[in-house]
């Protein structure tokens, strides 16, 4: 009986390809990965917002919604979406000819696109600084032409791409690279134009790799502060909502920094929610 | 650090202090931006003279950051046996927001717990293309102007302080005017860095400005450490006396077991010797015998108090400082 019982799990695992349990110990790793997320990630999100809870919400909504707070989201919020725009045409354009082409100096430059994920944000923001400052090697040329590239909004969204970088083309990279470049034979071999082959066969098969990464690196260039602090100049029309959160702390106004980082961790939370459904909607054009 | 701290506090709870750490002592001291080089020289001197009174090694640990952030370390639990810093101000919130020492802090230690003053001061590029005198030369059009900002530096509240001042005597208290000359001053600053040290380096190492406005202190140090053929200090008239205070915080002190050497270690800034190191640094000495040795380092020029222009710092914060202050106030208008 038992032993039947066996065969059949078996003969129904070798049928499916895929048992409902392939793993043993389901109810250890889901036990463990709960209590890991409980520590590190929901831990710390229910803190903020038990302590919002015990505020004032007159006060809260006040502080939160204030004309110097909502000038900090609007430039927090279009600097990152710019940067992110950027880095989701740049980053494509660099991952495909990363992909796809062969020169030398490539696995250099392959290796280079991790550079912001390694370098210290302070350090990117100081040498950003420095480089498009009126003395700096880049500075001296562009702020004759009227481009100022450090102590202005432009620099935020600067180092905000720098940032962001490695997450558009680190995402596409690995979508590319399994995409079977028959597929384009084929569609050629049919007749289609290459613009043709690009819009109907190649961009939608990337388009959710590339939206991730738009997502991510947007997301990343939310919660930057580091690199912001020195290429921003500290100055009122360059203050990102990080800074102001810092700013707020240094006048012991703990309820308006608190207020603030409320709303900023909506803001990423609806980001993320915002994503997981656009990927689910791009999946469905993938689907043969 | 605060960890060694804690297990040094431990093994004194047990009385083995001897046996734990050698007859070692440490010793915390949270301080402000520029005054790195000023305590690692009293540092030395006291853990020497703490070493011949009672045979004990002393170590100071010392931190240095931006006075507000320095202070809402303390209070989160950097657990300091002294705080030394810009403002009386951040001094008063270890009291407000941690109870880490009594409101009345400042009336321990003598001349309001500030064992050395200093105050605000320019400096300017030695290629004399940009002549500065006095405050109102700072507003002129096409000058460019390096200080921190307000919001996170307490060296850049007396200077935004001292600048407003300044306007106000020049006006006979018309406040309306005061106001117009510092939105007119920060129209003139392109950057403003977190803290002095960093407008320091704006100013020197990227040669952003014509003139840094500055601790007296740390002009002189720019004048000693980069070069005096590079840059003049221009004393204006008149400026304000800033008052950086020092304190025990007891909580952490009575923790440690360290009352009694903290003490001793903020008394003898007061002394002939700490006085002295103080005006080597170019703190102005609080002792008048030091002073007046001296006298020849600090040229002479009115200082008004804050107490005589603003009232407190309370008050200073609440006007000028807090969120929708004067200070937000102009910086609105440039947006």
């Amino acid at each position: 009986m038992r032993e039947a019982s066996l065969t059949r799990s078996r003969a129904a695992g070798v049928e499916s390809a895929a048992p409902s349990n392939p793993l043993p110990g389901f109810r250890l790793t889901l036990g463990f990965t709960i209590f890991y997320l409980t520590i590190v990630v929901l831990a710390p999100i229910a803190a903020l917002a038990l302590k919002a809870l015990r505020l004032p919400w007159s006060q809260l909504w006040e502080l939160a919604t204030n004309q110097r707070a909502l000038a900090a989201y609007a430039l927090s919020l279009g600097a990152s979406l710019a940067a992110a725009l950027v880095n989701a045409l740049f980053g494509s354009l660099l991952a495909w000819v990363l992909v796809r082409y062969r020169f030398p100096g490539r696995r250099l430059l392959d290796g280079l696109i991790d550079f912001p994920f390694a370098l210290p944000t302070a350090v990117a923001g100081l040498t950003l600084a420095d480089l498009f400052s009126s003395h700096g090697w880049l500075g001296q040329f562009l702020t004759p032409l009227g481009i100022k590239g450090a102590y202005t909004r432009l620099g935020v969204v600067i180092a905000l791409t720098f940032v962001g970088l490695p997450f558009s083309v680190r995402t596409l990279q690995p979508v590319l690279e399994s995409l079977d470049t028959g597929v384009e034979e084929a569609a050629a071999c049919l007749g289609a134009s290459r613009f043709r082959t690009f819009a109907s066969v190649i961009a939608p098969t990337l388009l959710p790799a590339i939206l991730t990464g738009f997502g991510l690196s947007f997301a990343r260039a939310l919660g930057e502060y580091g690199s912001i602090v020195f290429i921003s100049g500290n100055l009122p029309k360059t203050e990102i909502a990080p800074t102001l959160i810092v700013m707020r702390l240094d006048q012991y106004d703990y309820t308006g920094a608190i207020a603030v980082a409320l709303v900023l961790m909506i803001f990423s939370f609806g980001l993320l929610l915002t994503l997981n459904m656009l990927q689910g909607w791009a999946a469905k054009f993938q689907e043969p | 650090m605060t960890r060694f701290c804690r297990i040094l506090s431990v093994c004194l709870a047990l009385g083995a202090a001897a046996h734990c750490a050698g007859g070692t002592i440490s010793l915390l001291n949270v301080s402000y931006d520029p005054t790195r080089e000023f305590y690692s020289e009293v540092n030395a001197a006291f853990s020497k003279e703490w070493k011949a009174r009672t045979g004990d090694d002393l170590k100071i640990g010392i931190s240095n950051g931006g006075s507000a952030k320095q202070a809402r370390d303390v209070i989160a639990g950097s657990e300091a046996d002294v705080v030394t810093l810009a403002l009386a101000w951040d001094i008063d919130a270890l009291h407000e927001h941690g109870q880490l020492l009594p409101a009345d802090w400042q009336q321990r230690l003598p001349n309001n717990s500030c064992p050395y003053t200093s105050t605000i001061v320019f400096l300017t590029r030695h290629d004399g293309k940009i002549k500065v005198k006095d405050w109102e030369d700072l507003i002129r059009p096409g000058i460019s102007v390096v200080a921190p900002n307000p919001k996170t530096s307490g060296g850049a509240r007396w200077i935004y302080l001292a600048a407003y001042g300044d306007a106000l005597k020049k006006n006979h208290g018309d406040a309306a005017a005061a106001r117009r000359f510092v939105e007119q001053l920060y129209h003139n600053i392109p950057v403003m860095d977190e803290g002095a040290r960093g407008s320091v380096t704006t100013f020197t190492q990227r040669e952003i400005g014509d003139v840094l406005i500055s601790w007296e202190n740390e002009a002189w140090l720019v004048m000693e450490k980069i070069g005096r053929g590079r840059f003049d200090i221009i004393y204006p008239p008149r400026s304000i006396l800033a008052e950086p205070p020092v304190a025990v915080v007891d909580k952490y002190a009575k923790a440690h077991g360290t009352e009694a050497v903290a003490e001793a270690y903020l008394r003898f800034l007061y002394t002939p010797a700490g006085q002295e190191l103080a005006a080597k640094h170019h703190f102005r000495p609080e002792l008048d015998a030091v002073a007046r040795q001296h006298a020849a380092d600090f040229p002479p020029m009115e200082l008004f108090t804050l107490r005589e222009v603003f009232g407190s710092w309370k008050e200073a914060q609440k006007i000028h400082f807090d969120e929708g202050g004067i200070f937000d106030q102009i910086s609105r208008s440039r947006r």
